[in-house]
């Protein structure tokens, strides 16, 4: 499996490490429900999902990509956060 | 007076050489690290240039030769070889890292066979041409290797000295025998 | 036997090689099989099951039959195809799944009781008495069903790993393969060309046909040379491409016979696009005793003729159900081999001038035990016989799909062909071309991999050349269907697992009619061949006998790897030395000069103690080396904990945000102990953090935990906290640092810089020169001990060390190890990962307050939730044993006295224990449901796995100086 980092391009997984779904971290105050789902609750879906992933052999950037969970397309991958290359 | 010696990290393993192949410790004068902060890169390329006549590289590049090298290090990150830079006070994260890295040059014809043995991306010369850099993978250390002219520059942590030089002469040894 | 004026071998050149011990000869050139048939060996195996004795099948790497052990002792590989095994000086060969002997096989009885060794039978007889499933049923099965034995020892045998890139891989070398490798050659793409055999051509090797005006063969080595002189092109021979991976990855086993080097690469080849020219393996007709030494396919009997120079028997008989098998009888005719017949079940198969042809004829029997002796064969006119030592069969052939199942797609059937192909689109970016895209005639072959070629490059953007196609036979054939015929006895399917038309019948009759189920209850597909001989005409069976066609009934699943690969292979690179890196300190040469057992701290490599003269146990050097620290001094290289390098204007908002204290408000030139949570409220890790200047701060973590936290802290300024301009870097690689500590340990430090250091308050921290060096000096401690951790760049950490220590042994100290350093902090009741581990929370530790309430931290909203902060948690204590029993055990329970030891009463369990010198007895910290209410109880410690149970009174974590005074002096 390779992955198109944004910043030094398509590389093999295994510089890569996988955290798992791109969320939000939601405000101090969001309350109980908003941490619970943030921490705890997935979706699963068999098709596309945001995820993050760190090429921690790489760049050591924290990209977020989207990948199809049934075929394993990966259709898009942007730094997390979505600022430009540096 | 206490007066310390000092080691270098690959100290009494290297050269070695088989076949064509030649791997032997760099020691440079000096690394620094170089991480502009937001929005100075260009002030610090800028300094650099009117310093020690090199810019900043673009990402997976090199730039500068010799005595005096800039090579791009991770996001965000340059590493300079030969002095320590001058005049990025406030624009820019400036680290020694003179100690923390075991370098190395492999030379040889067709060294890049040796690492295909070793590193996940692709280190033949016409795609990763004189003034390319990497970081990426050899065995299971984090690496950056930069081409130099004919050979590779190749840096690992210097604790795992022992280990990279165990895996580039290994596959220097396994390519030789089949030349 | 060799055959006059064929063949491609070296007949000048003599190869000497042993097969069971008796010497035999071939030539270069030859493969294990060809030699063997040259050599008139027609047993060369038995079958897994019922142990029936086997020859040579095919030419190819589907072999079913002919596995064999090659080399000896530790480097004996077993289950080697003998069709794939190059033929080398000196090779030993031995045959598999026999005793004692080829010839005398005494489980061939197996075969006598064929008829209750049936579908499931291992099933259906093995249930009962269960107590026997282990000790008599399995090793009994494993030793009478089997394939070769491992040596049981250490391979000494080097293999590598490697990676390599590519614009275009081609995978196969016969005409499509060729073609496409060719016109992406000339078009300037970077390709790799990759071949499973040793020769390239692909079925052309073993052909007798024309491309280009020249010989077949000929025509493909001279593209084959005309493509390797290409500097944009790889070729790669004995290279088995065996399986397709996600994003045009894929794994591919290369061999080096010749014996230098390591024997095996397995590659990872990332290729942008990739064009399968696999072709077709040939399939074999179930009919009964078909699985006689001296029946073959007949493309291996053209092979064996045609390439190597061996006639598979002195009068051969074809049988087959398509024109293709025609060939076979032509080119032995023309190289003077006595054809017996083609028996061809078409009643209008093509007749011909040099041979009888048999129309709608079907071979039902065979004879001959160790070789084929006769055939019986069945028209309209009823049974007849025929004597024949060699019979060559065809089924028709089957696309070599295998790769483009291998992310999930299944192939299609098309009726015309009698064959699956490839789905389209089944990977992205592969293109089928040829035999394995069925397409037969050698003409569309070149044609269709042109095509291929030009497709890839097109989706490259890039220019295809104009390249011609050569003039080549166009002729497909035809073929009409059969797969079994019918009638009594015993039709073989499978050859590898021993696996029948009856089997299958029986599976469907006792409802196992889904071909996965079928396919799991009879073992047909699952031997090492993966069934490419069977799986075909297994299901056509399989279809008749439910009622079905056979696209309704679909196929089974290839998975990776398309043929076997050693598991030396597949981790290679991974071996010994190589199996992680190893981290020395730069204290290493000395430490191991001591005589210092080294205990690994994630990749590092750590003193556990240093052993002194006289001392017979590790206990006796830890005590004296925590005594060391308790009344002298001691030191200890401690440049394996993470150092990370934080500047910029958001550092210390950085810090605030990623421990649970206040950082911004450190002073510059002091050092602060840091707790970091995860955001599940749970801690992380801990450690010292000192503020270098205004916006830069050194951060410590935990040695194993270095690589996690700077993964944290990237997340943390890149993901979360984007507003903050701050840079991290590891510094751990680039100090030296040692721990000294003690009572003696600022006179020793003092001596050695030759400054006084009375201005160094506790978790102070500073430059300092030392030797002239630039360092940095930290009054911190670990001990409890008045303590400091000195710093100077890695180039000078040996020579450090050494001064230090001869400094420490003058004043009655000395170096001291991880034990030692363990006992230090238990005594203090400081913490490691014994204590972080995952589940503990900052309430847990007795570190509730340290969540500012001044700010958001990671973690800091779910470790406030009501379950995390309950007093009923287990929280930290102090352990010290009060009874007759003084031992305490970590991982040990604890429970009340009194009560029953049982997982509802357990009160909580044990981290970390010693023996502590400085109080005389063993102590241990503990998590204890509401510990902090229950100092001076009593509690029980059980640890079950030991059968200790120590009566232990309930203290304060902090055994030693609970007041801090000696850190501080």
């Amino acid at each position: 499996m390779r992955l198109p980092c944004p910043i030094c391009g398509p590389r093999d997984s295994r510089e890569f490490i996988y955290r798992g779904t791109a969320l939000d971290r939601p405000a101090p105050d969001a309350g109980t429900e908003a941490w619970e789902e943030y921490l705890h609750l997935r979706d699963n879906p068999a098709g596309p999902i945001r995820e993050f992933w760190y090429h921690h052999a790489g760049c050591t950037a924290w990209i977020e990509v989207t990948r199809n969970t049934a075929t394993h397309e990966i259709s898009d991958a942007v730094l997390a956060g979505g600022e430009g290359a540096a | 007076m206490l007066d310390l010696t000092a080691k270098t990290p690959c100290d009494g393993l290297l050269p070695v050489s088989h076949g064509p192949f030649t791997l032997t410790e760099i020691v440079p004068k000096a690394l620094t690290s170089i991480a502009p902060f937001k929005g100075q890169a260009g002030a610090v390329s800028d300094t650099l240039q009117s310093a020690h006549g090199i810019t900043l590289p673009s990402i997976g590049g090199a730039t500068g030769n010799g005595s005096v090298q800039a090579i791009w290090f991770g996001q965000g990150q340059y590493l300079l070889t030969g002095p320590a830079p001058d005049g990025l006070d406030g624009i820019a994260a400036v680290t020694d890292q003179t100690d923390a890295w075991a370098t190395v040059r492999l030379d040889g014809h067709e060294a890049a066979e040796v690492l295909a043995r070793l590193v996940p991306v692709d280190m033949r010369p016409a795609m990763f041409p004189d003034g390319t850099s990497v970081r990426t993978l050899l065995g299971h250390m984090t690496v950056s290797i930069t081409r130099e002219g004919e050979g590779y520059r190749i840096m690992a942590f210097r604790s795992m000295a022992v280990t990279l030089v165990h895996e580039i002469a290994g596959a220097m040894e396994a390519v030789a025998q089949r030349l | 036997m060799r055959v006059k004026d064929r063949g491609r071998i070296d007949r000048e050149s003599r190869i000497a090689f042993t097969f069971d011990g008796a010497r035999y000869e071939g030539h270069p050139g030859d493969t294990l099989a060809s030699a063997l048939l040259a050599n008139d060996v027609r047993m060369v195996g038995r079958s897994f099951k019922y142990h029936r004795p086997r020859g040579i099948l095919t030419a190819g790497s589907a072999e079913p039959n002919a596995l064999v052990t090659v080399g000896r002792g530790a480097e004996a590989s077993p289950n080697e195809r003998a069709t794939m095994v190059e033929l080398a000086e000196g090779l030993a060969v031995t045959s598999q799944n026999r005793w004692p002997s080829l010839g005398f096989d005494v489980l061939s009885v197996n075969d006598m009781a064929a008829r209750f060794l049936g579908s499931g039978f291992y099933y259906k007889t093995f249930m009962w008495p269960r107590s026997f499933w282990e000790k008599v049923y399995e090793p009994a099965i494993r030793r009478a069903a089997g394939l070769g034995a491992l040596s049981g020892q250490h391979d000494p045998a080097d293999t590598e790993k490697g990676f390599l890139f590519c614009d275009l891989l081609v995978i196969g070398a016969g005409p499509a393969g060729l073609m496409a490798a060719l016109v992406a050659g000339e078009a300037g793409a970077d390709v790799i060309l990759a071949d499973e055999g040793f020769a390239p051509g692909g079925q052309l090797t073993g052909e007798v046909e024309d491309i280009a005006g020249q010989p077949a063969h000929a025509w493909a080595e001279s593209t084959w040379a005309k493509l390797n002189a290409m500097p944009n092109v790889r070729c790669m021979s004995r290279t088995t491409v065996t399986g397709a991976y996600d994003q045009g990855t894929f794994g591919a086993l290369e061999r080096f016979p010749e014996g230098r080097g390591p024997r095996e690469c397995f590659w990872r080849i990332a290729a942008k696009r990739s064009v399968l020219a696999a072709g077709a393996l040939e399939r074999a007709i179930a009919f009964r005793n078909n699985d006689r030494p001296g029946i073959m396919t007949a493309g291996a009997v053209r092979a064996y003729l045609n390439r190597w120079g061996v006639s598979s028997g002195r009068a051969v008989t074809v049988f087959a159900n398509n024109d293709d098998a025609h060939r076979t009888a032509r080119d032995l005719v023309a190289a003077g081999v006595s054809v017996a017949a083609v028996l061809d079940s078409r009643h209008d198969a093509p007749k011909s001038p040099d041979f009888e042809v048999i129309r709608g004829a079907q071979v039902c029997n065979t004879a001959g035990r160790k070789r084929l002796e006769s055939v019986t064969y069945r028209t309209s006119k009823g049974e007849q016989s025929l004597m024949t030592d060699c019979l060559a069969i065809s089924g028709g052939w089957n696309p070599a799909v295998h790769l483009t199942c291998h992310m999930n797609s299944r192939p299609v059937w098309r009726d015309d062909l009698l064959a699956f192909v490839p789905a389209p689109g089944a990977v992205p970016g592969l293109i089928p071309a040829g035999a394995c895209n069925g397409v037969f005639a050698t003409a569309a072959c070149l044609a269709d991999g042109a095509s291929a070629a030009k497709t890839a490059l097109r989706e490259l953007g890039m220019t295809s050349p104009d390249v011609d196609l050569p003039d080549a036979g166009a002729d497909a054939g035809r073929i009409s269907p059969l797969w079994a015929v019918p009638g009594k006895g015993r039709s073989w399917l499978d050859f590898q697992n021993d696996v029948t038309v009856k089997d299958v019948k029986q599976a469907a009759q006792e409802n196992f009619q889904s071909v996965e189920h079928m396919k799991r209850y009879t073992t047909q597909g699952m031997a090492t061949d993966q069934g490419k001989m069977s799986n075909v005409t297994a299901l056509a069976v399989l279809a008749d006998a439910t009622g079905r066609a056979i696209p309704e009934t679909g196929t089974t699943t290839f998975r990776p790897p398309f043929s076997p690969v050693s598991i030396a292979a597949m981790g290679a690179g991974g071996r010994g030395q190589s199996f992680a890196p190893q981290r020395f300190m730069t204290s290493h040469a000395a430490t191991v000069e001591r005589g210092a057992p080294m205990i690994e701290a994630g990749l590092w490599y750590r003193p556990t103690y240093f052993p002194a003269p006289g001392e017979t146990h590790w206990r006796q050097a830890c005590d004296r080396e925590v005594r060391y620290v308790r009344n002298a001094v001691g030191v200890a290289d401690v440049s394996t904990l993470g150092k990370i390098d934080i500047q910029g204007p958001g550092a210390a908002a950085l810090l605030d945000f990623v421990y649970t204290g206040l950082f911004s408000s450190l002073k510059e030139g002091r050092v602060r102990y840091g707790l970091m949570l995860r955001e599940d409220g749970h801690v992380m890790d801990d450690g010292t953090t000192a503020r270098l200047g205004e916006n830069h701060y050194l951060m410590t973590t935990t040695t194993a935990a270095a690589g996690e936290v700077m993964r944290h802290l990237d997340f943390a300024k890149q993901v979360l906290r984007r507003d903050l301009d701050v840079a991290t870097i590891s510094v751990t690689e680039q100090w030296a640092q040692f721990a000294v500590a003690g009572p003696k340990s600022r006179d020793l430090l003092e001596d050695l810089l030759g400054t006084s250091l009375g201005g160094w308050p506790f978790m102070s921290c500073g430059p300092v020169k030392v030797g002239g060096v630039d360092g940095r000096l930290f009054r911190i401690s670990f001990s409890g001990e008045q303590g400091w951790e000195i710093a100077v760049p890695a180039r000078f950490g040996a020579s450090l060390f050494d001064a230090l220590v001869a400094k420490a042994e003058a004043i009655d100290g000395g170096m001291y190890g991880m034990e030692a350093l363990n006992v230090l902090r238990i005594e203090k009741g400081f913490l490691t990962h014994a204590e972080l581990h995952g589940r503990t929370t900052a309430f847990d530790l007795g570190m509730g307050r340290m969540i500012s309430a001044k700010k958001d931290c990671i973690g800091k909203v779910m470790a406030a939730r009501p379950g995390l902060v309950a007093n009923s948690r287990a929280q930290l204590v102090g352990l010290k044993p009060v009874g007759e029993v003084q031992q305490l055990v970590s991982g040990a329970h604890l429970f009340r006295e009194g009560a029953r030891i049982s997982p509802e009463n357990d009160q909580g369990y044990v981290t970390s224990v010693c023996y502590s010198p400085t109080l005389g007895h063993m102590i241990g910290l503990a998590f204890l449901e509401r510990g902090p209410d229950r100092m001076g109880d009593r509690i029980r410690m059980v640890d079950r796995t030991k059968d200790i149970e120590t009566l232990c009174e309930v203290v304060s974590p902090v055994f030693f100086d609970p007041d801090g005074g000696r850190a501080r002096a």
